[in-house]
């Protein structure tokens, strides 16, 4: 054997035994949740409410408050993003301006979500006069997964190739009819499957929540979008951390840990079933 | 330069020059395109026949920073004029890319997109538009039985003649072709061509080709270009037998391009 064929084949071991630590990794995490969770799931966990400071009872009331939160954040972010995406790949020209933008919408991605909470504090809850509520959480949601909406939209959109725009303007179509019928039905589903992984991120965040939306306890259930929720990833965070007695509630913990992993491993499914059809349908 | 005097000038270009961005890539362009007949571009690669071509339905707007000098007009109307709608003035001209591009929708939705755009809704009128415009392409024996199958189920060869239905769709007066047949093979190029004679007698036809032979084969007239330039225009069969200009000669002997 030739040492450049040593080297190749010690690369590609080291390389696959790093993917393996990576595997292993998730695998036990989500192993260790499942064992420790499953036993505690049941429909009375589910579907009631938390008793003695959630030490028993359930977290129906964290789990409908992640799920308000979820669809307020779809509804603000996905037009907005959606919007801007197209703005800047198919209108915007290439400017300073635009230049600009996109360099902003990437730092927006970089800016650590806790940052993302004071921001939501200042403007929704405070200036805004929100209050704590579902709204200013999910439009502090919204803010966060923003960059992973246009990023994710602007790919598709630019994935769609070019010759499918110029056809449809050499007949005669104009740029929002071309747009509207020949570029978005094609963009759409890769712009969705982008937008879902991003809300599968919002729905397991906890500092963007913590200063704008979030309970630890709440007596009822809230009934309109200025009331507080309780939501998972908090409700999570205070009992392992904040319980006086963290310990001895540690199946309740891995019950909400797993909920919450369900939760977004579902979002991804359902963002990667949609893929999957729509690519099938679609084919060029 | 037009030799035919009784034939009607369909487009006419005075002094136009065209740049992309500060790289100009036409310079002084003057000529007559009579109607209903076959016009032949032809040059080297880079000779700006393409772009040249998408001047004539300002398909050149869709690329940033793009500018013309000059006049074109068409049937006596300036496309750069001030008035001039491009949405109407790209229902007029139509256009065959070189790499064939239908839309990934059913055979009939291809055809039927653009008159759906100008307003027809009746099915029947869809389907009386699709027939025709697949039977002047020369498609429809082969795909009358399969007309809501995925169009990207056609040969590359049918895939092509598809946009050309497709672009007749829309009635055009005049269709350019940008190097229509050179994605495909001799038996498919042929269709092409003899579909390029039977269109003539409806439609000024333009078309970019690099193939020399195809252009003395369908063109009533050759306007050949070199580095943005026209060098010579004239009947087809001049061009190629005793063409004026020495680097005429050159290109269509093969001394070069």
């Amino acid at each position: 054997m030739t040492g450049k064929r040593r080297s190749e084949k010690f690369a590609f071991w080291l390389m696959r035994s790093i993917t393996y630590v990576v595997v292993i990794f998730i695998a036990y995490i989500i192993f260790k949740i499942l064992i420790n969770g499953l036993p505690v799931i049941s429909w009375n966990f589910l579907f009631s409410e938390p008793e003695k400071s959630g030490a028993e009872g359930g977290i129906l009331p964290a789990i409908l408050g992640t799920l308000y939160l979820v669809i307020g954040t779809i509804l603000v972010a996905l037009p907005l993003g959606m919007f801007s995406a197209i703005y800047l790949t198919e209108y915007a020209k290439q400017s300073k301006f635009t230049q600009t933008i996109r360099m902003a919408i990437v730092t927006l991605a970089g800016v650590p979500s806790i940052v993302f909470g004071l921001f939501g504090l200042g403007l929704f809850v405070i200036t805004l006069d929100f209050g704590a509520s579902i709204i200013a959480g999910s439009l502090t949601l919204a803010c966060m997964i923003l960059p992973t909406i246009i990023v994710a939209s602007e790919e598709s959109l630019k994935a769609v190739p070019k010759y499918m725009r110029e056809g449809s303007l050499a007949l005669g179509a104009t740029k929002w009819e071309t747009i509207y019928k020949n570029v978005l039905p094609y963009a759409l589903p890769g712009m969705m499957t982008g937008s879902i992984l991003g809300i599968g991120r919002a729905a397991g965040e906890t500092a963007p929540i913590l200063l704008t939306a979030a309970a630890f306890f709440l007596p009822e259930l809230p009934s309109s979008v200025f009331d507080q929720v309780m939501a998972l990833p908090y409700h999570l965070y205070i009992l392992a951390t904040q319980h006086p007695e963290a310990q001895k509630i540690l199946p309740m913990q891995y019950g909400t840990a797993l909920v919450l992993l369900l939760l977004v491993v579902g979002l991804n499914l359902f963002a990667v079933i949609i893929r999957i059809r729509v690519r099938r349908k679609y084919k060029w | 330069m037009a030799e035919n005097q009784e034939i009607r000038s369909k487009i006419h270009v005075e002094n136009m020059n065209f740049f992309y961005g500060s790289v100009q890539a036409l310079f002084d362009i003057n000529i007559e395109l009579p109607e209903k007949k076959v016009t032949a571009f032809i040059g080297p690669s880079g000779c700006g026949k393409s772009t040249f071509l998408r001047t004539l339905n300002r398909m050149n707007d869709i690329i940033d920073g793009t500018r013309l000098e000059g006049k074109v007009l068409i049937d006596g109307g300036d496309i750069y004029g001030p008035i001039t709608d491009v949405v109407e003035l790209r229902r007029k001209v139509g256009m065959i890319f070189q790499k064939s591009n239908p839309f990934p929708k059913s055979i009939f939705d291809n055809i039927a997109y653009g008159p759906r755009l100008h307003g027809v809704k009746d099915k029947g009128k869809l389907m009386e538009i699709v027939e025709s415009c697949l039977v002047k392409s020369a498609l429809w024996d082969e795909v009358k039985d399969r007309l809501d199958k995925s169009a990207m189920s056609l040969s590359g060869g049918q895939q092509q003649r598809l946009c050309i239905a497709r672009a007749l769709a829309i009635n055009p007066d005049i269709v350019l072709m940008d190097e229509p047949a050179s994605a495909l093979d001799p038996k498919s190029t042929l269709k092409i061509e003899d579909l390029i004679g039977e269109l003539r007698k409806d439609y000024t036809i333009i078309i970019v080709t690099h193939n020399m032979q195809q252009a003395g084969r369908v063109s009533d007239n050759t306007a050949f270009f070199y580095e943005g330039r026209l060098i010579e225009y004239g009947a087809t069969e001049q061009i190629f037998t005793k063409p004026n200009e020495k680097q005429t000669e050159d290109y269509i002997t093969g001394r070069f391009g």
